[in-house]
């Protein structure tokens, strides 16, 4: 019997950890985006397909397990755009045990919306917006992050 | 009051060069020529196009899933326009020291694999990607000939669905040839897609 509970419990408290990508619209995105909040919004895009992406989420957890209160991480997938079925990023997120908060952005037609998250984004993966309310100061990579570069991002927009 | 909206001005004017100039051709822009080695290892240069109305210029790889995504549909235009006067060309920017798979020899067996009737140019300095001012892949610029020279005419996506080609209800590409042909003005100039970004040698 016993052999029997402790990997039922295991199991139960694997899929309670296991965290749910919510699937989200361009409005709840710009929502986000735009919310009167006390933090600054790390928005990363990526993609599970995307080589440089994958290679720099580890930058974004770090940032998330350090528990800054004044930053709240964000990683918004774009897989759907290519593939509907979101079954591939659940299986990425719980393989790389991803704590930090991930949306799955469900818009066709990528030309009406991309400008729409930045004027200087061309599109190409990955991305990463920084937003700080407060001071009303944005910045926006549109490739991947160098060693040390989110940091310096941070300490600007502060 | 006034001071701000000065300040603010010449912030916006000094953003917009920003991102005007050093970036690439902007729709009306004439191209440089290039000379790059083809597949067939042969030299494929712009100027070779002397006798076409236009080409139909793509920044196109081997390994991401938007450019296998496009694949077919790449094929297809060639199939469709090189016989109206709009061949296609494509050519691949990305390093191959980051990205193996879009080596010249891959770019060699994925020609001959798919069966490619049209040039798979190496870009292998990185220059004429830069030029463009290609950022992603597939990125297309159709060109249309004015005598001796090319000018940009459209810059952007294929269509407007990676996932399925038969529910693109927008066809960038076809639209601004078939405008081109019949010398209308296009009507969609720029669009922007998500799809993997250029491997660049410094990044």
């Amino acid at each position: 019997m016993r052999r029997l509970i402790f990997p039922g419990l295991f199991f139960l408290l694997s899929t309670c950890l296991a965290q749910e990508a919510k699937t989200v619209r361009l409005a709840d995105l710009q929502k986000l985006m735009n919310e009167k909040s006390e933090k600054i919004q790390v928005i990363n895009f990526w993609a599970t397909w995307c080589g440089p992406c994958v290679k720099e989420l580890p930058v974004f957890e770090k940032l998330r397990a350090e528990g800054r209160p004044d930053v709240k991480v964000t990683l918004v997938s774009l897989d759907l755009d290519l593939d509907p079925n979101p079954a591939k990023v659940y299986r990425f997120i719980s393989k790389k045990n991803i704590q930090a908060q991930v949306l799955l952005l469900d818009e066709p037609d990528a030309n009406s919306w991309i400008s729409k998250i930045d004027k200087e984004w061309s599109g190409a993966l990955p991305a990463t917006i920084l937003i700080n309310h407060k001071t009303g100061k944005r910045r926006f990579v549109g490739r991947a992050l160098e060693e040390g570069e989110l940091e310096t991002y941070l300490r600007e927009i502060q | 009051m006034k001071i701000f909206s000065v300040v603010a001005l010449i912030t916006g004017l000094v953003a917009l060069a920003a991102s005007t100039f050093g970036q690439g051709y902007e729709v009306g822009d004439t191209v440089s020529d290039f000379k790059l080695k083809n597949v067939d290892g042969k030299m494929v240069s712009l100027s070779d196009f002397k006798r076409s109305t236009g080409v139909i210029v793509i920044f196109d790889c081997n390994t991401c899933p938007y450019s296998k995504a496009y694949n077919d549909r790449i094929i297809a235009l060639n199939s469709k326009y090189a016989s109206k006067g709009f061949p296609v060309v494509t050519i691949n920017s990305n390093d191959a020291e980051s990205s193996p798979g879009d080596s010249f020899e891959q770019m060699v067996s994925k020609a001959r694999k798919k069966k490619y009737d049209f040039p798979y140019l190496w870009d292998d300095t990185q220059k004429v990607g830069r030029a463009f001012g290609a950022t992603n892949t597939p990125h297309a610029f159709v060109l249309k000939r004015q005598g001796s020279d090319f000018v940009v005419a459209y810059i952007g996506a294929i269509d407007n669905n990676a996932r399925n080609a038969s529910l693109a209800d927008k066809k960038y590409v076809e639209d601004a040839v078939n405008a081109l042909l019949s010398d209308k003005p296009v009507p969609v100039e720029k669009t922007k897609a998500v799809g993997c970004g250029i491997w660049w040698k410094d990044a």
